[in-house]
């Protein structure tokens, strides 16, 4: 459970995993034959994530990000990529904002989280796509 | 007065002129507020919020039809506070157009006016512009009218040869800020407008960043239209003016139809009222004209030039103080001369976004992101910067803290 109460200095968003993932991202790029993408953009700060899938028998085998934005967001869509690699795409569109909160570590004012689950979003888009049913839920 | 003397001077009158701001005595994350997002909105003085206040207390009513005492009242304070507003930016009170803010401004004369332009007619903007001066006019670009920009000299200006080049008889209005929002340029708009008058073409300035900070005289600049906002200048939001030319305003067009705009209403069609109500349909906003009034009263009391000077004071050392720190990129012209209002900059490989996040922890309040003006930052070929913006009770002491915190941020990013 993330504690909500008390306010974390910017030394505690910041720690080094966060720096080291925002300087050095992970599947980051594009991929030669993508079964499914996504992008969007956060109109608030123009952060943008694109998304691409390799899905074989219902299985992410591949996935790449791309875009830019504040470490908090390139973190985050890396981190997600990690966590989402060898998941079914069921298993995927099933994940929640907590679970990307969590997976970050970091407690985040309202207005940064929409930073950090823009990557969920986009994910989430691919895995509903593929799926071929459409996404109502609402991520912030 | 030596120039050290009268930074002091500045330096001291800005003490006092804090005291007149309730919220800049409020502590964030324990420490005293720092705020340095001026050219987002400004705070508001104690006077502004009162008077208001004592509005709705002691006269609220909807002004222009009743006979009733308060709604004479309502009226009288209505009107006058036009008259103030007027003559502040030296325009007569039927040229001044109340709207809900700059970017209505903006749009009333893309409607009213933009609405009759014909196919391969031609309006020119700049690459510095704030959405708000750039997505009216794609509105009517998307009617068949060309859209042009004007771009910027890598240290901030507009390139005035190319605007030059682009005017031609085709060209029917050239649409202009005073003062980039991101840049800080301040724009030759006496000489853009000359340029736009020997094309033929009328001349709209958006002057949201300006009013707040410089004279500024419709007469001497000679512009058509001139838009502005209140709170960005003391004033309260929802309320913004446009100043227009009395024989341009009266060929225009309606822009919203509905009550007080009219002359007379009939089964079979209305005719219009006269400048400026043609263009106020519907009730005013009451409080936010004496809201802005009272604004423009406290300003006038500091002045309008030491408003500047303090403005040009703080500018400069801020550029000097940011200049000094290692890995920051400032954006725009370097000397305060030139520059008001925005000083924006990114410092390292830390995104805007993170380095917001970071000096909120200090107390101090930047804005973050691309300002409204993405086709500026794609010029500039970034996706964000940070932008601190100064006004009348910023002290050198904040810029102080301010710059402190931009090393704090790099240690935080681990930056040597």
């Amino acid at each position: 459970m993330q504690k909500r109460c008390s306010r974390l200095g910017s030394e505690d968003i910041y720690q080094d995993i966060i720096l080291e993932y925002y300087r050095n991202p992970v599947n980051f790029g594009h991929l030669s034959n993508p079964t499914v993408k996504a992008q969007d953009s956060n109109p608030l700060c123009g952060d943008e994530i694109e998304m691409e899938l390799l899905v074989e028998d219902n299985k992410i085998i591949d996935i790449r990000f791309y875009g830019k934005g504040c470490a908090i967001s390139q973190a985050s869509a890396g981190m997600l990529t990690e966590k989402v690699k060898n998941m079914t795409v069921e298993e995927a569109s099933k994940l929640t904002r907590d679970d990307v909160l969590n997976m970050l570590g970091v407690e985040l004012s309202p207005v940064r989280s929409k930073c950090a689950l823009l990557s969920l979003k986009v994910m989430k888009l691919c895995a509903y796509q593929h799926l071929g049913k459409k996404m109502d839920e609402k991520i912030e | 007065m030596s120039d050290v003397m009268e930074q002091k001077h500045i330096h001291l009158i800005s003490q006092e002129i804090r005291k007149d701001f309730p919220v800049l005595q409020r502590k964030i994350n324990g420490h005293p507020l720092v705020y340095l997002d001026n050219s987002a909105t400004s705070q508001k003085p104690l006077k502004v919020i009162e008077t208001m206040k004592r509005y709705y207390e002691n006269h609220n009513a909807n002004i222009h039809r009743s006979v009733h005492k308060l709604a004479e009242e309502s009226t009288e304070i209505f009107e006058s506070s036009r008259k103030n507003i007027a003559s502040f930016i030296n325009a007569t009170p039927e040229e001044t157009i109340f709207t809900k803010n700059a970017t209505e401004s903006i749009n009333l004369v893309a409607y009213a006016w933009g609405l009759d332009l014909q196919k391969g007619d031609e309006i020119i903007t700049t690459i510095m512009e704030h959405h708000s001066n750039i997505v009216p006019w794609q509105f009517l670009a998307s009617r068949g009218i060309k859209l042009k920009f004007i771009d910027i000299t890598d240290d901030g200006f507009l390139k005035m040869d190319q605007l030059e080049n682009e005017l031609n008889n085709k060209t029917k209005l050239v649409a202009v800020t005073h003062v980039s929002n991101v840049l800080g340029t301040i724009n030759p708009i006496e000489e853009i407008t000359s340029m736009a008058h020997d094309a033929g073409a009328l001349c709209l300035i958006d002057a949201a960043q300006s009013v707040p900070k410089l004279p500024v005289d419709v007469k001497k600049i000679n512009c058509d239209f001139l838009a502005f906002t209140a709170h960005k200048m003391l004033g309260p939001m929802g309320m913004g003016v446009l100043y227009g030319k009395k024989e341009i305003l009266e060929k225009m067009n309606p822009f919203n139809y509905g009550g007080d705009m009219i002359r007379s209403v009939t089964t079979e069609g209305s005719t219009w009222n006269d400048l400026p109500w043609k263009f106020e349909a519907g009730t005013s906003n009451v409080s936010g004209a004496v809201g802005l009034s009272t604004a423009i009263d406290y300003l006038k009391k500091i002045g309008m030039d030491w408003v500047r000077s303090h403005d040009k004071n703080m500018m400069q050392y801020a550029i000097d103080v940011l200049s000094a720190i290692k890995g920051i990129k400032i954006y725009g012209p370097l000397t305060a001369e030139n520059k008001s209002s925005a000083l924006s900059f990114n410092l390292g490989d830390i995104h805007p976004h993170d380095l917001a996040t970071i000096l909120n922890d200090k107390g101090i309040a930047i804005r973050s992101g691309h300002h409204c003006a993405q086709p500026l930052m794609k010029r500039l070929g970034v996706s964000a910067t940070s932008r601190a913006s100064f006004y009348i009770y910023n002290t050198l002491e904040e810029i102080d803290k301010f710059a402190e915190a931009l090393e704090h941020a790099k240690k935080v990013f681990k930056i040597g």
